[in-house]
């Protein structure tokens, strides 16, 4: 099965480690990939705060274009984006008047038509529903035995489901069967299906930086060494505004709650159990450090 | 079918804490939680106490936590949700002070209902044209079928940790009047919601959406607030200019550009520019902005819809 990638502009800008570490396991894993260069953000829900019919057509353009290939999945590596292209796929395919009217405006500045034949799939489901986890199992070198993952899901990969559909929103399982495959054991806690706080950090920081430090410390007390996550932003919002929340939790709950919690994007967790080593997977870029993860995985 | 049924108890008069109690009954087919739950207080436990009056999701009383959801126990088949988790856990909705079992305070909903103006704005003396009401209900989109269950904001993530925040309810209800052709609060409206507390404290998480048991949709009308806001001017503030300078930057670039976007946010606003570059610098020093930026393949393409979509000024 072949897939068009949709790097994201995180990928390609904030979070470049989710880049490459996607591509050495995705390249390891001998996945059939082409890259969407000419690619445009996805809006990431904030477009369609100003315009959603503008929103509509900028992720119809990115359809289109892999349909005009001749690829029917469309591959995506960051859950809002997710989200977000799977969301607007889904109107695109039900909504016929509305595909029609969107098209319209697609055909006269591009030249393009959406058909509706595209899927869209993040690399977390594609790994457990096209490639399989016996297969993935197999690619597995070092077993990450030693080591608990708390799994984050982040919001737009489970929620609303009638757009998402592939977890369970309720009790979703995919990150923990992932974390299972890699030798790892899942530790569970309330936050784990919860917002990271990335969409408000910049306007509301008291408000995300709450977020954060409940939804890191909750992970830590479960008895997590790591956290693991489908999305580049809440990546972002975990691992560089954790310090500032750990102040944050400190001021209000005193000075011995510490957080110092790893955040892995999921392809570095899967990278990690492959043998790739944490500089190839690009783990020096984080602002929380991984060093004491790596250490008991060594 | 024998099922078990794990309740949260709680009687502030002799208990400490919640604590968990099991239940057995003898359900019937196509049982509702609700109905167990009554049938529970009628022959086992007198004391189990919980809100309920419809038992047909109309009246929103009985709105529980059933295995870490929130949810209307008369909607709730024993059977379904016994298949779908494997157990039945239920407690009082998460993030309200609890009276005793189930049973929850409501006054910290009504006084966000009540800060909303809850009622149509209308002087009287005009009356609204037929023409003008023609399409209203495509316009409130659900907005006002709204029961009051509270599902949405014992699920809101930003609620949870911000207690003053309006809420997805409240702001819905909001929405449900601004958008009414009769009401003639419409800029007052708005210009009420922008502070703290108000819709810009929405972090976008969907937990409404997903919650709600009338597909009223909150969030959707809470970004329909934010739309108008910015439509009728609002724009200076970090939350609007959010949208605006992130639209502006994708219409140009054809992606998003992360380190310039906080830059544009906080133009003007020296207090929040100042907490962020501290970040900027890390992040820079880690290699998270990288420069230079490298712009996409086919802008002009980018450009056209954004063109096609611009609106008049």
């Amino acid at each position: 099965m072949k897939y068009a990638l949709f790097p994201g502009c995180a990928s390609k800008g904030a979070t470049p480690e989710l880049y490459t570490s996607t591509m050495k396991v995705v390249g390891r894993l001998g996945i059939d990939i082409v890259e969407l260069e000419a690619f445009n953000c996805c809006g990431a829900g904030v477009i369609t705060e100003a315009d959603p019919d503008l929103a509509l057509t900028l992720n119809a353009r990115t359809l289109a274009t892999a349909e005009r290939m001749g690829i029917q999945n469309v591959m995506t590596i960051c859950g809002t984006c997710q989200g977000v292209l799977g969301g607007a796929n889904k109107i695109l395919q039900e909504d016929e008047p509305r595909r029609e009217r969107i098209n319209r405006a697609l055909k006269e500045t591009t030249g393009l038509e959406y058909q509706g034949t595209v899927e869209v799939k993040h690399l977390q489901w594609i790994l457990i529903k096209d490639f399989g986890l016996d297969a993935l199992a197999k690619f597995v070198t070092h077993p990450l035995s030693d080591v608990s993952i708390a799994a984050f899901y982040g919001c737009y990969i489970l929620r609303p489901s009638r757009a998402t559909g592939f977890d369970d929103w309720e009790n979703p399982t995919s990150l923990e069967k992932l974390i299972r495959t890699v030798g790892a054991h899942p530790v569970y806690y309330d936050g784990r299906t919860k917002c990271c706080g990335f969409p408000v950090l910049l306007e509301k920081d008291q408000i995300a930086l709450s977020m954060v430090g409940k939804n890191v410390s909750e992970a830590k007390e479960s008895g997590g060494d790591a956290m693991v996550t489908p999305c580049p932003l809440c990546h972002m919002s975990l691992d560089i505004y954790q310090e500032r929340a750990e102040d944050k939790l400190q001021r209000e709950q005193g000075p011995e709650k510490t957080l110092g919690m790893p955040i892995l994007h999921l392809p570095q967790l899967l990278g990690l159990a492959m043998g790739f080593s944490p500089k190839e997977l690009g783990m020096k870029r984080h602002l929380v450090s991984t060093a004491p993860l790596i250490e008991k995985i060594q | 079918m024998r099922v078990k049924l794990t309740v949260q108890k709680f009687n502030p008069d002799i208990d400490l804490k919640p604590h968990p109690q099991d239940y057995f009954v003898e359900t019937s087919r196509g049982m509702t939680l609700l109905s167990a739950l009554l049938k529970i207080k009628a022959e086992t436990d007198g004391t189990l106490t919980f809100r309920a009056s419809c038992r047909a999701a109309i009246c929103g009383s009985c709105l529980m936590q059933v295995n870490g959801s929130q949810k209307l126990a008369c909607k709730v088949a024993i059977k379904e949700e016994l298949e779908h988790h494997g157990k039945i856990e239920v407690g009082p909705m998460a993030n309200m002070p609890v009276i005793k079992d189930m049973v929850v305070r409501m006054d910290p909903f009504w006084e966000k209902i009540r800060a909303v103006t809850p009622y149509l704005l209308e002087d009287g003396g005009k009356p609204v044209p037929t023409e003008a009401l023609k399409d209203i209900h495509k316009k409130l989109d659900n907005a006002d079928a709204c029961i009051m269950c509270m599902a949405c904001l014992s699920a809101c993530t930003s609620y949870e940790v911000s207690p003053g925040f309006l809420g997805p309810a409240a702001l819905a209800k909001a929405y449900r009047f601004q958008a009414d052709p009769r009401d003639q609060g419409h800029v007052d409206r708005l210009e009420k919601l922008q502070g703290p507390n108000g819709i810009w404290d929405c972090v976008r998480c969907n937990f409404c959406v997903q919650v709600c048991p009338k597909d009223v949709q909150p969030m959707e009308q809470i970004i329909r607030l934010r739309r108008r806001s910015i439509g009728a001017g609002f724009t200076d503030s970090v939350e609007a200019k959010h949208i605006t300078e992130f639209t502006k930057v994708v219409a140009a670039e054809g992606r998003l550009n992360e380190a310039l976007l906080p830059v544009l946010m906080t133009l003007g606003n020296i207090r929040k520019m100042i907490r962020i570059i501290p970040l900027g610098i890390k992040m820079f020093l880690h290699g998270k902005t990288p420069f230079p930026f490298k712009r996409v393949p086919g802008r002009q393409e980018i450009r056209a819809i954004f063109k096609k979509w611009e609106k008049p000024k």
